[in-house]
């Protein structure tokens, strides 16, 4: 007994360290101040905390606008991979057609395509759609990324709904789109919600095909990298302690709908 | 006021063949169970009724319309699942009121039709209550009670009772045929457990690889099985089957003669229950081989010319494994069976 609870909470320690700890480096480089980047060891809680760095960073002419463009292209995406991805996944969850296996697979294959070999067609073709240095077309891009995912994991959220909901659903008075609104709907938003996080997440922290893809109009990231190449270490910190800040928030933010649904705690 | 008809209904999902030619009248009002062993083709049956599987051929009427190409949701029936299937991500109230809701019942409709099919499953303490929060056996009241709350002309179950425990299971049985007794509903119950059918149906179809071997009232059922396939599986112990030589149209049990149905070649089957077998001095020899007390009374199996027999004894009969009792079957309650096909005498020649 006491040495599974030893086993348990060394295993809950490991995980909160391999978290936090880079984590809260980069909150001591930012917070720190010019100082303290360079010092080692690190105190345990900046002493002279200043937050002169995140405000050096935040005065870089354009971070707004990039940010503006971040938040526009993560919202097209995660938009697109949960229009796109919950029909897709439920259609491989629900229905046994021909090509299901091959097509789950072709899914899981368009990762493995480097993005990199894609830049310069891509660029091409952005460039002739007018996509090109458009957060729009970021979000494109990005969509490709997330939408493996959010078509896999949703198929897998459905999959995990037993079939006698939807048969109840249609037996008392439902049609098959009503169903899925009212019974199916409901019961995997949690997920959903992950997964619409996920892609939100996924379009955030995307830094090369956003470099690539965008010359004036440049996402967050994008516009870092070129920037923030040229700064002074605290303030490269600032930076990403900036960035890490949305996908920890929003995290935070929906942790309830995730893990507490309907009346179940999570245990 | 409905009247099921299942016309020539055949399902085969590929190759398979699930249901052949099923037909099949249930009157208005009737309490019908399905019973078989598992997949005999009772639920793919149930499942075609409700329209959540499509039939190859065939017809189903539901109330003298033609439900065959309806979705489930425009039959006017309701059902109650397996695995109880009550929506986790609404209230009790929620769950019992959805049939009502979905057909756009104004609210005090609602409100009169969930509150009586909670009183009537005596679910009114648990309302506001996620499914979540209850037991097996209240989520399954709240099914049969979102069942009834639509008030639906067909019922349909599908083996509501299997997953509850079986003290329980007893319980809720009663319960229901006096909920389904009062409501006067159309219902048809696919079960494998043959008390359950037994105890609720009016009429019990029994089911054997995809055909209705025998449907009748359950006495009738149980007394004249039409098949030996009928005899074993309905009724705890199934019925004895004993082989028996004819000798000029008569089979001798020790020294009791039968006259044998005309007809019947060198030998014959005689079916007959357990109970209905009497100690008698000049019966057939009967040597026990296990006694199993049982409370209410005593099971003893052995053998009587060379084949198995089961019997029931009185509760404090305790023979040692070895002794001999003399039986002597009741005539009236025997069946006769045809050795060749298994197939009782009066059923397989007339």
């Amino acid at each position: 007994m006491i040495v599974r609870r030893t086993l348990f909470l060394s295993g809950v320690a490991v995980l909160c360290a391999w978290t936090l700890a880079p984590i809260y480096l980069i909150f001591l480089g930012a917070l720190g101040g010019p100082n303290l980047v360079a010092h080692w060891p690190k105190p345990f809680v900046p002493f002279a905390m200043s937050f002169g760095a995140l405000r050096y960073f935040l005065d870089i002419q354009g971070v707004w606008t990039a940010t503006l463009y971040s938040v526009e292209a993560a919202a097209l995406c995660m938009l697109l991979s949960i229009v796109l991805g919950i029909p897709a996944g439920y259609a491989l969850a629900r229905f046994a057609f021909l090509g299901a296996v091959p097509f789950r697979l072709m899914v899981l294959m368009t990762r493995a395509f480097p993005v990199a070999i894609l830049a310069l067609p891509l660029t091409v073709t952005f460039i002739r759609l007018g996509l090109y240095d458009s957060p729009v077309g970021v979000g494109v891009m990005h969509t490709t990324l997330a939408l493996p995912f959010a078509v896999l994991v949703s198929a897998s959220l459905f999959q995990a709904i037993p079939n006698e909901f939807e048969e109840a659903a249609w037996v008392f008075g439902c049609s098959r789109v009503s169903a899925f609104f009212r019974v199916v709907l409901p019961l995997a938003l949690p997920g959903i919600a992950a997964t619409a996080i996920f892609a939100f997440v996924i379009s955030w922290n995307e830094v090369f095909a956003a470099s690539v893809l965008t010359v004036r109009h440049r996402t967050l990231t994008a516009y870092l990298l070129s920037v923030l190449s040229e700064s002074p270490l605290h303030v490269q910190f600032a930076g990403g302690f900036l960035l890490i800040v949305p996908s920890v928030l929003f995290v935070f933010l929906v942790r309830r709908h995730l893990f507490a649904a309907w009346g179940i705690s999570s245990r | 006021m409905a009247e099921i008809v299942i016309d020539q209904v055949r399902k085969a999902f590929g190759l398979v063949v699930a249901l052949e030619s099923i037909a099949l009248r249930i009157a208005d009002g009737e309490f019908v169970a399905l019973l078989g062993p598992s997949g005999c083709g009772k639920t793919t049956l149930l499942r075609i009724i409700a329209g959540l599987e499509t039939q190859t051929s065939g017809r189903v009427l539901i109330g003298g319309r033609d439900v065959s190409s309806l979705p489930p949701r425009k039959r006017g029936l309701a059902m109650v699942f397996q695995n109880y299937a009550v929506f986790p991500h609404l209230t009790v109230r929620d769950n019992v009121a959805f049939g009502l809701r979905m057909a756009g019942a104004d609210a005090a409709k609602i409100d009169k039709q969930v509150g009586s099919a909670a009183e009537l499953l005596h679910i009114e303490p648990y309302l506001k209550r996620y499914p979540a929060q209850l037991s097996g056996g209240q989520r399954q009241r709240v099914a049969v009670a979102r069942a009834l709350a639509v008030e639906p002309a067909v019922l349909l179950m599908d083996e509501p009772l299997s997953n509850l425990d079986a003290l329980l299971r007893l319980e809720m049985r009663a319960e229901l045929k006096s909920v389904l007794q009062a409501s006067n509903t159309t219902t048809v119950y696919v079960t494998h457990d043959q008390t359950e059918a037994m105890g609720l149906a009016d009429r019990i179809a029994v089911l054997h690889s995809g055909h209705i071997e025998q449907i009748d009232k359950p006495t009738a059922l149980y007394r004249s099985p039409r098949s030996r396939f009928v005899g074993s599986f309905v009724g705890s112990p199934p019925m004895n089957f004993l082989t028996l030589p004819v000798q000029s149209g008569k089979v001798q049990l020790g020294a009791q003669t039968l006259a044998v149905p005309a007809g019947a070649g060198a030998s014959v089957v005689l079916g007959i229950r357990a109970e209905d077998l009497d100690p008698a001095g000049d019966g057939l020899a009967f040597t026990v081989r296990v006694t199993e007390p049982l409370g209410s009374h005593t099971l003893l199996t052995g053998e009587t010319e060379g084949q198995q027999v089961r019997f029931i004894a009185e509760s404090d009969a305790r023979p040692a494994a070895g002794a001999v009792i003399h039986l002597r079957p009741r005539a009236d309650r025997i069946t006769w069976l045809d050795p060749q096909t298994g197939m009782a005498w009066e059923a397989a020649h007339t």
